[in-house]
């Protein structure tokens, strides 16, 4: 277990290149390599992941994706600011999500009447860092009352899909998942057993859950022990 | 299982909540002149009838905001939910 040498194997998955050499210099290393070191919560639990899938139901982690906490009021001045900078509109009821319903660019999840999170791409893929987006958003509120934090490692991201995700999302989320209460693009924070996610329905066969990044290997053994039947 | 319905987020099972005890209860405006005796019923001391209670109720899992709810100590029905810093429920009509 011990890490302590600090050798780190170069990333199985090959970053995006649309970044890095150009800041190379300013802080005296790569972008690019800062991006290559990083260790996703769920990073080791690769291969256990890919064994544990089949064709009716499949586990991977979607790491590193950026995410900024919003709080502001669900309606006037402070919204109306941070939906300008995000380019969407913010979601103002329970499961709601607005932009990229399906997370395939910049989406808002609603979380309390007073609080979105913003989701976007890996700074690998989209070429901004997530510092950056906050700091943008940040400013955009401006005086106005309000708080923009990047919180991009609070939490991982898990893609469950397959024909039989529902069934096994059903064992242990107590929530009505049928698409007439939990349609496609709907995303709710809830409990998953006994831990706290966030649960994103981002197909009719697709769904993300997002734990906190110390419960990572939990929500995945546990979901991959759901998984087990369907295999 | 209890279903309670939470103001901002609907209905949802109990595990998602935490429970925040009596509410209405109001911070004495000066504790300072308050008898040990007086400051201990103020932090210890809470109703506990047999029928309609209002609480504190707080959707940990959820929203994270705090909430009133009356719940009846009997039957577990809860018959009202309403936001914080909102008057209690008139009780007197219905059960
Ligand atoms: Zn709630």
């Amino acid at each position: 277990m011990a890490d302590s040498t600090l050798t780190i194997d170069p990333p199985q998955e090959q970053v995006g290149d649309t970044t890095g050499s150009a800041e190379s210099g300013s802080r005296g290393i790569g972008r690019a390599a800062v991006l290559a070191h990083r260790r996703s919560p769920a990073h080791d639990l690769v291969e256990e992941m890919e064994q544990g899938s089949g064709e009716r139901v499949r586990l991977r982690e979607l790491p590193f994706l950026s995410q900024l906490a919003v709080r502001a009021a669900s309606a006037g001045r402070s919204s109306a600011a941070v939906a300008g900078a995000l380019g969407v509109a913010l979601p103002s009821r329970v499961g709601e999500v607005t932009g990229a319903t399906d997370g395939s660019g910049v989406a808002v999840l609603w979380l309390s009447p007073d609080e979105v999170l913003a989701v976007g791409q890996d700074e690998g893929r989209s070429g901004l860092s997530p510092d950056v987006w906050s700091a943008d958003v940040a400013q955009a509120l401006a005086s106005e009352p309000g708080q923009v934090v990047d919180v991009s490692a609070n939490r991982t991201t898990l893609e469950l899909s397959g024909p039989c995700a529902l069934q096994v999302l059903q064992k242990s989320c107590e929530l009505d998942l049928h698409p007439r209460v939990f349609p496609v693009g709907a995303a709710v924070a809830t409990l998953l057993g006994s831990t706290g996610v966030i649960l994103w329905r981002t197909g009719e066969q697709s769904w993300r859950v997002m734990p906190r990044a110390s419960f990572a290997t939990h929500v995945v053994r546990w979901l991959l022990d759901g998984m087990r039947e369907f295999r | 299982m209890l279903i309670i319905d939470c103001p901002n987020c609907g209905p949802r099972p109990e595990t998602e909540f935490g429970y925040g005890g009596q509410a209405h209860v109001a911070y004495p405006a000066d504790p300072h002149a308050l008898t040990d005796e007086e400051w201990a019923q103020y932090l210890f001391y809470r109703d506990n009838p047999k029928g309609s209670y209002a609480e504190r109720w707080v959707h940990s899992a959820g929203c994270r905001k705090w909430f009133n709810a009356v719940r009846d100590t009997r039957t577990y029905e809860i018959s009202h939910v309403y936001r914080q810093g909102d008057p209690r429920p008139d009780l007197s009509k219905g059960a």
